[in-house]
């Protein structure tokens, strides 16, 4: 049998993790409890969910933080999330249904770290930074885009723990846009996802952020397709070498959900899509 | 309490079975422990095709208190009685493994998990050989896997003559080939059995659909007589077909495993178990001609049907006649020839699934017929109707239509409907832009009971009875899968006898205690089975009455009667066995005559959006008018066709087993997809009465009716909606992706 610890405050997760090492951190458990039907499980498991100094909403200094262990319900029910990013409400509306959006967080999300994970292009996309800690070493804030790091690969050292989400709030007159493609509308596995942020200045794009999941190993921010667009007039043209740019940026896979030649026509028709909106907002 | 004479026919009674289920205190079989009881794995083949050379259990693990069997402990002759003898119970060391997951070995025993790290310690050595893998491959006959052309079965029905002067002489000719994919039943409980021997006798418990197959699958394998087998249906979870024949090959399972165990043996199957390796809907190519003259009429059919079977026969042949006897569907057609054939490739074994061959054949007849009222520029719907079967019209068979035809009542009603105001359950996502909008209409038919002289070789026998108690039973191998036949028994046997619904009751399908009434399958349960039930139920109350007579009691009171009966002489029970109504006569050989006693009618519609950057379908309207005769019970009749258009539409938009080397890729609910309620639009079913004669209280078939024609409906309107022809099921995003780019039209 394995071992369960379910420490009672972050410090004592922290010394938990440290001395297990091997032991895997969970929350919800919406996507590990699946993957026991076929795979071996850890020798352990540090039981994070529940624990109230990683969970809560707060905004200050011009962020908004989410703890890890917050559930994707609690993170619904909250109005600040919704004003302030409703690109991340969006996308965890679809996440599985009503019974996965209880039991999962955002931490679990980027702890599993898969290319499918629902919630890491929009995170991508807002900038957001991930605040890990260690009970020796104290704690550190990730970019993101550092964060993830491969498929189902991130950057947490073997004695740390996701802490919480910290996201930028945007100036104004920045636009978001979010779609998830699935196999269907409620438990569903996407088959994309895309998250665009921007804003323009006039007709030039001030600030864009366009980020992907299922087009490659890991979520992906596409950065050669953002450089085509920042600073340039938002008009056809660009659009159209934004999209040819995308399709040759990510690398999408054929597999039980879809094609390539269809992830990577939907994704450019969205892009085409979202920023035809943003020229028009 | 009810007054005699009084019906509950037509009426929404409590299900018999509900507050079980919802209660959750209904027994299903894995609900079921026995002292002593070992749980049981199927060890199965990792190649499509292949010479099975050995099994090796390896020596370092401890198979002390595992008990395992392969095809050397079958005794009796190895083969799961069906049509054919060609089913192996377990692939026999030196024989074919004709598909991937094909059970190689069982083993079993009381740790669960224990079992489960077993099987991990089981080598198969196996000498691989070139598979078939497709209709194309199988036809090609490269590789032999039946006879010496790969074909299961073939039939040929002809009407008229002069086939090729007929669409010589045409003016129009529509012509189109479709491919309709293999689809999973995905009931909601997997499969699962428990045996145990007792003094020589073998007795099963378990989900299925068909007791006596079972019975007379198990009596071959160990050459029992007929007492010696009890088969006993545990609550059912649903079948839809895919638990027809497959129990079989699982009884014969955990029968073998308790027989050498000497302990009662359970098997219930994991999901990815249940999909990988049971029986789905058979993929089909209909290759389908029609002529047309100017007047709008069709004049000419060429239909070509290849089905892919899979490995074994299984009940193959009779799914094929289905489909070919459906192919022309509800047209008057003066002259036509359909050639159909079953094809063997190594893929597991198609098998039953709801509408068994005819929604396959029904989707590519109702694209042709959208497609020549194109060619003809006529409204859709007003072509159905110029050329649709009326009463007195003759079918493909030569069938006359004598009673029972509702084609254009259940076209009038679905547009009529249409008229009114959609319920705007669902639609395409407000934000969504420059969506594309369709409508797309479907009319079909569906042979109710068995096909041709099925019934008459069936001979379905029912009892009712009066039991020591003084209870009235319905005694009949027809078993509740939670499509509401006990409820419907209990209806129809209270109305005749005149008491209230309470004092009926529907014993549990055992084949020790009920007569063989027929499998459950084919739409026949009420039709042909409640027939059968209302007059065993009038024979008994007559028996009933004369005893009253006898002892000079009041013999208006059936329930007294029964009462004074059972106290004063005990149990009587009376029995009926079905008899072909009047004048309905098929030939198997030339396939002339009345292919089925009566037909269901239907029509459909429906209203598709389409994202035009996911290619993502939105059903946002269906209406839906099924002709049942009559219904019984309008509650499980609307349940019937609700169930039945969501696996349609299921089938037609979402739904895809996906093979790779004849093993199945996406054994899962999560990867194999099934539409959930956001994918289902407020369903607009019409139930139409269009009674059959013969048919308790007028009441025909409606079990797979509605699975028939929403596929080729959805596949009309997306052609209305983007103005390009959808001839393939699935039609997923992807393909619709595929053909817009002008890809495969």
């Amino acid at each position: 049998m394995a071992d369960f610890l379910q420490p009672q405050t972050l410090h004592a997760a922290l010394e938990a993790r440290a001395a297990h090492p091997d032991y895997l951190p969970i929350a919800g458990c919406t996507d590990v409890m699946v993957g026991f039907s076929h795979q071996a499980q850890p020798t352990g498991f540090i039981d994070l969910f529940g624990l109230a100094e990683i969970q809560g909403i707060c905004a200050d200094d011009g962020h908004i933080s989410i703890g890890a262990a917050t559930t994707y319900g609690d993170i619904l029910k909250d109005p600040l999330v919704y004003e302030s990013f409703p690109v991340l409400s969006e996308a965890i509306r679809e996440i599985g249904a009503v019974q996965i959006q209880e039991r999962g967080t955002l931490g679990g999300n980027l702890g599993t770290c898969s290319p499918v994970g629902d919630t890491l292009p929009v995170l991508l996309a807002l900038d957001a930074q991930v605040h890990v800690a260690s009970s020796k070493r104290g704690s550190r804030l990730v970019p993101i885009n550092d964060f993830i790091v491969g498929y189902r690969k991130n950057a947490l050292a073997e004695d740390e723990l996701i802490v919480e989400i910290k996201m930028p709030l945007a100036p104004e007159g920045t636009q978001q846009y979010w779609r998830k493609v699935g196999t269907r509308r409620a438990q569903s596995i996407s088959k994309l996802m895309m998250c665009v942020v921007g804003r323009l200045n006039g007709k030039d794009v001030e600030h864009i952020r366009i980020a992907l999941g299922a087009v490659a190993a890991a979520p992906m921010r596409v950065e050669k397709t953002e450089a085509v667009l920042a600073g340039q007039a938002l008009h056809e043209e660009t659009i159209l070498a934004a999209q040819d740019t995308l399709a040759s940026e990510i690398t999408p896979i054929d597999d039980v959900r879809s094609s390539a030649v269809y992830r990577k026509e939907v994704a450019c028709n969205l892009l085409g899509r979202f920023l035809n909106d943003l020229g028009g907002a | 309490m009810t007054k005699p004479g009084h019906s509950f026919v037509g009426h929404s009674v409590n299900r018999v079975d509900g507050h079980a289920k919802v209660s959750g205190r209904a027994i299903y079989v894995d609900d079921i422990s026995m002292p002593g009881m070992l749980h049981g794995r199927t060890v199965r083949s990792k190649v499509a095709h292949g010479t099975l050379k050995d099994i090796v259990f390896d020596a370092a693990f401890d198979w002390s208190d595992i008990t395992t069997v392969t095809a050397k402990d079958i005794t009796g002759p190895n083969f799961v009685a069906l049509m054919e003898e060609d089913q192996p119970a377990l692939v026999p060391m030196g024989g074919k493994i004709m598909h991937h997951d094909e059970p190689v070995a069982l083993i079993c025993g009381p740790d669960k998990s224990k079992v489960d790290a077993a099987m991990a310690h089981i080598d198969q050595q196996v000498d691989e050989l070139p598979a078939v893998l497709s209709i194309d491959e199988s036809r090609a006959a490269n590789t032999l896997l039946y006879g010496d052309d790969n074909i299961f079965k073939a039939y040929t029905l002809e009407k008229g003559e002069g086939l090729d002067e007929a669409f010589a002489a045409a003016d129009h000719i529509v012509e189109g080939e479709y491919f309709t994919g293999a689809q999973e039943q995905m009931y909601i409980e997997t499969q699962g059995m428990i045996a145990h021997w007792q003094d020589e006798s073998l007795h099963i418990t378990g989900s299925m659909q068909c007791p006596y197959y079972i019975h007379n699958a198990m009596k071959s394998l160990f050459g029992l007589e007929d007492e010696a087998v009890v088969i006993s249906q545990a609550v059912t979870g649903g079948g839809f077909g895919g638990k027809e024949e497959y129990p079989s090959m699982l009884a014969a399972h955990v029968a073998l495993l308790a027989k050498k165990a000497g302990a009662p043996v359970k098997i219930i199957y994991d999901r990815s178990e249940d999909v990988a390796a049971t029986t789905k809907r058979h993929p089909c190519l209909v290759k389908h001609r029609l002529g047309l003259n100017a007047h709008g009429e069709i004049v000419a059919a060429d239909v070509d049907i290849t089905f892919d079977g899979g490995a074994y026969v299984t009940l193959s042949p009779v799914v094929l006649s289905r489909g070919v006897l459906h192919s022309i569907g509800p047209y008057k057609c003066p002259t036509l020839r359909v050639v159909g054939r079953m094809m063997a490739t190594n893929t597991p074994p198609h098998g039953a699934y709801r509408g068994f061959g005819a929604p396959q054949t029904t989707f590519a007849y109702e694209r042709q017929i959208d497609k020549a009222a194109r060619v003809l520029g006529m409204d859709p719907v007003e072509f159905r109707l110029r050329n649709r079967l009326n009463l007195g019209d003759e079918t493909a068979t030569g069938q006359i239509l004598k009673n029972s035809v509702a084609s254009e009542k259940v076209v009038r009603e679905v547009m009529a409907q249409a008229e009114k105001e959609p319920p705007n359950d669902i639609c395409m996502p407000k934000a969504v832009q420059d969506v594309k909008r369709g409508r797309g209409f479907a009319l079909y038919y569906h042979g109710a009971g068995f096909t041709g002289s099925g019934e008459d070789r069936l001979k379905g026998r029912v009892a009712v009875a009066v039991n020591k108690q003084g209870e009235f039973e319905v005694r009949s191998a027809s078993t509740d899968i939670g499509q509401g036949a006990f409820t419907i028994f209990t209806q129809i046997a209270a109305t005749t006898l005149g008491v209230d619904v309470a004092n009926v009751k529907v014993v549990q399908p055992n084949t020790k205690m009920v007569p063989d009434s027929g499998p459950t399958v084919a739409s026949r349960t009420c039709m042909v089975v409640g027939g059968i039930v209302e007059q065993a139920a009038n024979g008994l109350k007559e028996k009933l009455q004369a005893y009253g007579e006898s002892k000079g009691l009041d013999c208006g009171d059936v329930l007294a009667l029964a009462e004074a009966h059972a106290k004063d002489v005990g149990e009587l029970a009376f029995e009926t066995t079905y008899k072909s109504p009047p004048g309905i006569h098929f030939d198997d050989q030339t396939y002339r005559g009345d292919a089925y006693p009566c037909y269901g009618w239907a029509a459909c519609l429906v209203d598709v959006a389409v994202d035009p950057d996911t290619y993502e379908v939105t059903v946002e309207r269906c209406i839906h008018a099924v002709d049942v005769g009559k219904a019984v019970h309008p509650i499980i009749v609307k349940g019937q066709i609700e169930g039945g258009t969501m696996q349609a539409l299921g089938w037609a938009l979402w739904e895809s087993v996906l093979y790779k080397n004849g093993k199945v890729m996406n054994p899962s609910m999560t990867d194999c997809i099934i539409p959930t309620a956001m994918e289902a639009p407020e369903l607009e079913t019409i139930i139409v009465e269009e009674p059959y004669p013969h048919g308790p209280h007028g009441a025909k078939g409606v079990g797979e009716i509605p699975m028939d024609g929403p596929a080729a409906a959805v596949a009309n309107a997306l052609q209305d909606a983007l103005g390009k022809s959808f001839d393939v099921v699935p039609m997923l995003p992807e393909t619709i992706a595929e053909v817009l780019k002008g890809g495969p039209a």
